[in-house]
């Protein structure tokens, strides 16, 4: 393991971070206070009460787990996106390190970035609403395991992207309709039969639910099966990659 | 040999570091060594880099290079000569681990470039043709990123060392989108010796490079063949191979044509040619003269006499006897030999 190369490619990406503090770090606050504002406000006073957590309290992980998925996706494929595109990664390339390594430190970045972002949001949703943690180590593998596995989805997305324009179809037209439609803003019982079925095919829906127990132990499905859901996508998420190092494809020809 | 004279300085030895360009001390204790016990023994040395039957065809079908074998020596400089699209790049690509081989076999150190990658990407910097840097990060950052990058320890000693020496040290807090191209082409060759690589690759190092700033690139890879680093070079000035390099290489349409040492190459295909302005015009050579490999030119009023490099030289003397003996006059002499440019030029023509 060439420890020091990693460091070297987690601190470069983390640095990038820093750089765009305002874009990276200010913006998701800004949009998860609107959201309270405009949900908490004016569909809160019709709801008032979801299996009896206030609506606010109630959309708080959905929030976090949009901002985390959008987030992870995003820095995933733009860390290794981004040095295909100047053509910096030559030096990756022709590094003496592994490609585990190399996504041991560009997924590693990229999700630590969006755990940063997911806590923060938990912070700025405190001061909205009250917050009660029923099972914090719960929720912390909830938000590692997912931060990781997409992540590690973005990271496939920036091997696999050609331009930007492919960059941005996951984070910005995948994602959020599959958190807006996964019971992010509301409880799927609240759906009509049908549409609580189609809902099951929603993998996001496993995600928000799991992380919504873990605050009120209050769930859609079966917190085991979110656990095992995840894990499926992890393992899913790792074999494209496995595949992506094992041909060479898009990087090496 | 102006490019000479800087490196005539002596390094400067210091308690950790004893080369110019701050190759720490184990690494030239090893390099000591080797050259010891190779100096003892009697055996001949290894070559650094060893290429053994190497092609490469793309997926499009397109065949980069058709079985190349080469073998470098280690603390020598090699030019690699060719047209755009001659399948140099590939070639360096292979041996630096961004392009797969189709088939054959690359030894770098006695390692192979696949299987054992990571003994061999630590011997080697690869400076590439294109100014790809990280327009938004620092000078000192990018080049102390690429120390790490190869599982360096951080030492910011040796990266001051090394932008002084490139005369980067004044930018190192600039952004790389500040510079002008001449500065992000030193930075490129800074951060390739951030990691102090045994062999050094250079594609066109000087491609789009003022003619101050290329002296000054030959001054560089004249300290650091000093300091023992193998320098494998590619470039179309034929200029450029001609005032450094040790060995010529020339490859075209993914084939290696020849390799030679360049002094021995110049002797061998350089002609030279012997030219002499006549007083009084011929109208035909006399003959006398017909055992040369004379021609009249410019209506008689010139004669030029070719000859092979120095197998013929002898005869120049009696060439200029028989002219004295048949009273032919001449007010000017001059000779002219073959560059490498010619020769080059000739071998490719006659391939194509």
């Amino acid at each position: 393991m060439n420890f020091e190369a990693i460091k070297s490619i987690y601190l470069f990406e983390m640095a990038r971070m820093r750089r765009t503090l305002l874009q990276s770090v200010v913006s998701p606050v800004l949009t998860t206070s609107l959201y309270f504002i405009v949900f908490g406000t004016a569909i809160g006073s019709r709801i008032e009460q979801i299996d009896g957590i206030s609506y606010g309290a109630f959309i708080t992980p959905g929030l976090i787990m949009l901002s985390l998925l959008t987030q992870c996706i995003a820095n995933g494929a733009i860390g290794i996106y981004f040095p295909k595109f100047t053509g910096t990664i030559y030096e990756i390339l022709s590094a003496p390190i592994a490609m585990t390594e190399i996504l041991l430190g560009y997924v590693g970045a990229a999700a630590t970035k969006g755990l940063i972002i997911g806590l923060i949001i938990l912070a700025t949703a405190s001061f909205f609403v009250d917050i009660s943690i029923a099972h914090p180590v719960m929720m912390l593998v909830f938000l590692v395991l997912t931060a990781v596995t997409f992540s590690l989805a973005g990271f496939v997305i920036g091997i696999w992207a050609k331009n930007f324009e492919q960059l941005n179809i996951m984070p910005m037209l995948v994602v959020p309709p599959l958190t807006f439609l996964g019971g992010s803003f509301y409880s799927i019982d609240m759906l009509p039969p049908f549409w609580q079925t189609v809902s099951h095919f929603n993998p996001v829906l496993y995600l928000v639910s799991g992380f919504r127990w873990s605050f009120y132990e209050i769930a859609d499905v079966n917190p085991a099966i979110s656990l095992g859901m995840i894990g499926l996508f992890l393992v899913l998420c790792l074999s494209l990659v496995a595949w992506i190092f094992r041909t060479g494809y898009r990087l090496r020809s | 040999m102006n490019s000479r004279t800087d490196s005539e300085k002596a390094p400067k030895l210091g308690k950790t570091h004893c080369f110019r360009y701050g190759y720490s001390l184990p690494a030239c204790r090893s390099y000591i060594w080797r050259h010891f016990l190779q100096f003892f023994s009697k055996i001949p040395m290894a070559p650094i880099i060893s290429i053994r039957n190497l092609t490469k065809t793309y997926g499009n079908g397109f065949k980069a290079l058709k079985g190349v074998n080469l073998e470098i020596e280690e603390g020598e400089i090699l030019a690699l000569l060719g047209p755009n699209g001659a399948g140099k790049t590939t070639l360096i690509s292979i041996v630096c681990g961004l392009v797969n081989p189709s088939g054959g076999q690359v030894l770098v150190g006695g390692h192979d470039v696949v299987k054992d990658f990571r003994q061999t990407r630590a011997m080697i910097g690869l400076v590439p043709q294109e100014l790809t840097t990280d327009q938004f990060e620092t000078v000192w950052n990018t080049v102390t990123f690429s120390r790490g990058v190869h599982g360096k320890k951080e030492d910011p000693a040796h990266i001051e060392r090394v932008l002084k020496d490139l005369s980067l040290w004044e930018k190192r807090d600039n952004m790389m989108r500040e510079l002008s191209g001449g500065m992000k082409r030193r930075v490129m060759i800074a951060k390739a010796l951030s990691y102090e690589p045994r062999i050094l690759f250079l594609d066109e190092p000087t491609a789009g490079v003022d003619v101050n700033l290329r002296r000054e690139m030959w001054q560089v890879v004249e300290r650091l063949r000093q300091n023992g680093v193998t320098i494998i070079l590619t470039t179309h000035y034929i200029e450029e191979a001609e005032e450094i390099a040790d060995r010529v290489g020339v490859i075209n349409g993914g084939e290696l044509l020849l390799v030679e040492a360049k002094t021995a190459l110049m002797k061998k295909l350089g002609r030279k040619e012997l030219r002499l302005e006549l007083t009084k015009p011929m109208a035909a050579l006399p003959d006398a003269l017909g055992t040369y490999n004379v021609a009249l030119a410019e209506n008689g009023g010139a004669l030029i006499y070719e000859y092979q490099g120095e197998a013929e030289q002898g005869r120049i003397a009696t060439l200029l006897g028989t002219l004295a003996a048949q009273g032919i006059e001449y007010r000017d002499l001059s000779t002219r030999q073959s560059s490498l440019e010619d020769i080059f030029v000739e071998l490719v023509g006659q391939r194509a």
